[in-house]
């Protein structure tokens, strides 16, 4: 009887672990990946990530999913703040698309939104520095109103941006 | 019209494909259907010892194959169900020795006049993987809740989905106690990695070794543990909805008492 109380209260034992593991060799196993290209691939995604952001490291993570005829991958990179752009906005902006998707605006208060914001722009050195926050919605610079939605959004999902790149490998899943 | 074509396959060896080969077998027969076991593990067959019937093989698979004599000649006739059958592999010959296309007219042959056959599959996935598929019509693949196995089950899923083979999977060797302390996958963890539809689930049990020890089908002794087990999975097998018993969803004392009772 102790040893099922104890089960009960017990941390996840290597039944989990060993879950975990097939997950992921499996995926390499299916998609023809292997370890090494995954972890490779997560180094990238988290380098364009950072150009953008700076974000929580030991928190961000990036994992896959099988779904029932594809396998999609999910990144979880809680967000601290919003990096100004020291590269062309041109060349980056279909990464930011491409991680970006759609979801429903939602209505930011603002208080709890410009403390962060204000906070981003200060830092940065650009000259956009200059402006007010409240003055960003309007400004002519093409990629500022997309960064500055992101950022609600990040915001409003408790610092957490999710991303489904929807990167599907529905026919290599089924090799 | 023809009987049911199944391969019993996992990939990796030693997880109890033979076992379960000659158990679901014997219970299809004592259920009363003509069933014929096909050991297709050319150079390496067991399924005779497992059966108990190693003494009474005259001709073998490939025999049969090359014409060398009729397939009623090399079937053996289980003397404890008499609707049971085996036609057993070559022990002397290599895996070469039959083709896709033999294969699949044999067991189409034998398949006229069972209502059952099963294939037992040599472990790996190379020419006698093929051989034993090429009969078959659809799969059971037999894996243990350990991460090896399941690695090998999965990409026998993968083989059986791309030959458009309907599966399903048996999880052995389950230890509910292990499973409810966590160090062991659960039977659903094992059905979602492999996302592949569960037929049956054996708990680990000494009684295997005692029984293929002397070569008796444990469903033969209703008292064994596992022989409603297999039973179970027969009458799965056959089409009837049966709830799987979850081993490891259950309190400790339930736990106790129904470890015999899963299947």
């Amino acid at each position: 009887m102790l040893d099922f109380f104890k089960s009960l209260f017990k941390p996840q034992g290597s039944g989990a672990t060993a879950k975990e593991r097939l997950r992921l060799v499996l995926l390499s196993d299916h998609l023809s990946l292997a370890p090494e290209t995954i972890d490779a691939l997560k180094a990238d995604l988290f380098d364009v990530f950072s150009r953008y952001f700076e974000y929580d490291a030991s928190q961000a993570e990036v994992t896959f999913d099988h779904r029932e005829r594809e396998v999609a991958m999910l990144a979880s990179v809680p967000i601290l703040r919003v990096r100004e752009r020291t590269l062309p906005p041109v060349a980056l902006a279909p990464v930011a698309v491409a991680v970006a998707p759609d979801p429903p605006a939602i209505a930011e208060p603002e208080p709890e939104l410009e403390p962060v914001e204000a906070e981003a722009v200060e830092a940065g050195p650009a000259p956009v520095a200059a402006l007010e926050p409240e003055k960003l919605p309007i400004a002519p610079a093409a990629p500022r109103p997309r960064k500055r939605r992101r950022k609600r959004n990040a915001a409003a999902s408790n610092g957490k941006a999710g991303v489904q790149p929807g990167l599907s490998a529905g026919h290599s899943a089924q090799a | 019209m023809a009987g049911r074509r199944i391969v019993i396959t996992s990939g990796k060896g030693g997880v109890g494909k033979t076992t379960t080969t000659a158990n679901l077998g014997a219970a299809l027969a004592k259920r009363g259907y003509k069933v014929v076991l096909v050991d297709t593990d050319i150079g390496l067959r067991n399924l005779d010892l497992v059966l108990g019937v190693e003494k009474r093989i005259v001709f073998d698979l490939v025999e049969v194959v090359e014409g060398r004599c009729q397939v009623r000649q090399a079937l053996i006739r289980d003397k404890r169900f008499t609707s049971l059958h085996l036609l057993p592999a070559a022990q002397t010959r290599d895996k070469t020795a039959v083709t896709e296309a033999q294969m699949d007219a044999l067991i189409g042959e034998l398949a006229e006049e069972a209502d059952f056959v099963l294939i037992d599959c040599p472990a790996g996935i190379e020419h006698g993987f093929r051989n034993a598929v090429a009969g078959a019509r659809e799969g059971i693949v037999v894996t243990t809740p350990e991460v090896s196995a399941i690695r090998d089950a999965d990409r026998v899923v993968g083989k059986l989905k791309e030959r458009g083979l309907p599966h399903t999977l048996i999880v052995n060797r389950i230890r509910p106690e292990m499973v409810a302390s966590g160090e062991m996958m659960t039977v659903d963890d094992v059905r979602d990695v492999l996302r592949t539809e569960i037929l049956g689930i054996i708990p680990d049990d000494e009684e295997v070794i005692d029984t293929t020890n002397r070569g008796e089908p444990l469903v033969l002794d209703p008292n064994q543990r596992l022989a409603p087990i297999y039973l179970k999975i027969a009458r799965r097998l056959e089409g009837e909805k049966i709830p799987l018993t979850r081993l490891e969803s259950q309190t400790f004392l339930t736990k106790l008492f129904s470890i015999w009772k899963a299947g």
